[in-house]
């Protein structure tokens, strides 16, 4: 019998592809890496079956490569995702996903008393690594935001 | 510590803390200095208070220096809907150093990120107030002639009061064993106790005042406040089972003495203010030479 191995997402000449995305939080994904303001192909998908994961999204993106904001970004919302850079439909580098110890401007405190939230100042928080979870320990109110309660800066 | 700014008690060091303590001392023993002549300090309270504020400007009248500012933030720029960014940058082109309370959480950090003097956090809501953490550590040295290897009791609300959490990070440098005592709705939150575990620090956690008492050195009370329950039928059933009364304090080891950060309400029956143990209101007084140290060294003044 035939095996066909069918591409639920199109494979894309030159580009990012972006794999392994829980599926609870690939529209933040999406948010986040501001990719409504593309103008290049963007496909994705969403509920896929995942061994690890239960349910994966993956986000293909064409002629576009992520700078280190961008990998900072997806490695707070999304610590196992996969970063590949595609060359003529082929693979020629993983970009690795390593978390920063302090990210500014993508989360929000989730603090309602912290000045973060009260006056126009930007977020910074110390990352804060257990288990494999990830948590955000805010540089103004002190408070540690857990990653359930991650909340994109719009 | 000169030109630093003082926003929370982690910014500092044990070594750092000594230092404050023993300028304090000096304060203590020749507390009217004219040190701070030509020097403004500007005094932001943009929330009430009668002990902080006044001790700091007991502080700075005592140092020779002048203050400007306000105690309320009703009748300032702030009411126009000014930000604490332009009211910081404005505030620090008239003075040396600004002391500042603010009801948000964080906004004492923010200040010194913009300021251009030194900030001092006289409380930021909920979160920090490094000021009396160190009159506390202060009171402590003093009364035991040492911070290291204490037996230190914390009583109240365990579960909001920053001044218990701040005290469980500066002690901690001096390998103390903690006691616990408070209601299970205000117990100590699993972040502190956790901080407490990585640096190998023992605490107990008791729901009431045992016979235990006797082993403590400090017992530093707080207030369990109303507000903090969302049942005040829960309120009821608490608040009357963490009075401190002077028949409590008869197996006390005679160097014990008790701290509260004050204001008091019921948490310290008025029987044991005259019992030698009390330690609470030259605690308050203790606030003014810690202060004072507070100053002079950010202004380098004192080194």
């Amino acid at each position: 019998m035939e095996h066909r191995k069918e591409l639920k997402v199109s494979a894309i000449k030159n580009g990012t592809v972006i794999d392994h995305i829980p599926a609870t939080v690939l529209f933040k994904v999406l948010t986040v890496l501001e990719l409504h303001k593309i103008d290049t192909q963007i496909t994705f998908g969403s509920n896929f079956d995942s061994k690890k994961l239960g349910k994966k999204g993956i986000i293909k993106i064409s002629e576009k490569y992520p700078d280190t904001n961008d990998i900072n970004k997806i490695s707070i919302i999304a610590p196992e995702a996969h970063i590949n850079i595609i060359k003529n439909y082929k693979v020629v580098e993983k970009a690795k996903v390593d978390t920063p110890q302090n990210i500014e401007k993508i989360i929000k405190c989730f603090n309602p008393k912290c000045i973060t939230n009260n006056e126009n100042v930007s977020t910074k928080f110390k990352v804060l690594k257990k288990d494999g979870e990830i948590a955000l320990k805010c540089n103004y109110c002190e408070k540690i935001t857990e990653q359930e309660n991650f909340v994109i800066v719009k | 510590m000169k030109n630093r700014n003082l926003i929370s008690i982690s910014d500092y060091t044990k070594d750092e803390y000594l230092k404050i303590l023993e300028i304090a001392e000096e304060f203590e023993k020749k507390p009217v200095q004219n040190i701070l002549e030509g020097k403004v300090i500007a005094s932001l309270f943009f929330e009430p208070s009668t002990r902080t504020r006044l001790s700091f400007e007991s502080a700075i009248n005592k140092l020779g220096g002048k203050i400007i500012g306000f105690t309320d933030s009703g009748s300032t720029s702030v009411q126009k809907g000014e930000s604490l960014k332009d009211t910081i940058k404005t505030v620090a082109q008239y003075s040396d150093l600004i002391i500042m309370r603010h009801p948000i959480e964080g906004s004492a950090r923010y200040a010194s990120e913009v300021s251009e003097v030194p900030i001092v956090n006289a409380g930021d809501g909920a979160n920090q107030h490094p000021t009396q953490c160190l009159l506390d550590l202060y009171s402590i040295k003093k009364t035991q002639g040492t911070l290291e290897n204490l037996n230190v009791f914390l009583v109240g609300d365990l579960k909001y009061g920053r001044t218990v959490h701040s005290l469980i990070q500066a002690m901690s440098n001096f390998n103390p064993i903690f006691n616990f005592i408070s209601p299970k709705q205000l117990k100590m939150p699993n972040e502190y106790k956790m901080f407490l575990e990585e640096k190998g620090i023992k605490y107990f956690e008791h729901e009431e005042f045992t016979d235990i008492i006797s082993e403590a050195d400090i017992v530093y009370v707080t207030r369990v406040q109303r507000e903090r329950f969302s049942d005040p039928i829960e309120y009821e059933k608490v608040k009357n089972a963490y009075v401190l009364k002077n028949s409590m304090l008869e197996n006390t080891k005679p160097n014990m003495k008790i701290l509260h950060p004050l204001p008091r309400v019921n948490e310290i029956s008025e029987d044991v203010d005259d019992n030698k143990k009390a330690y609470y209101f030259i605690q308050a007084l203790n606030g003014v030479y810690t202060r004072q140290a507070i100053i002079s060294l950010i202004l380098g003044l004192k080194n």
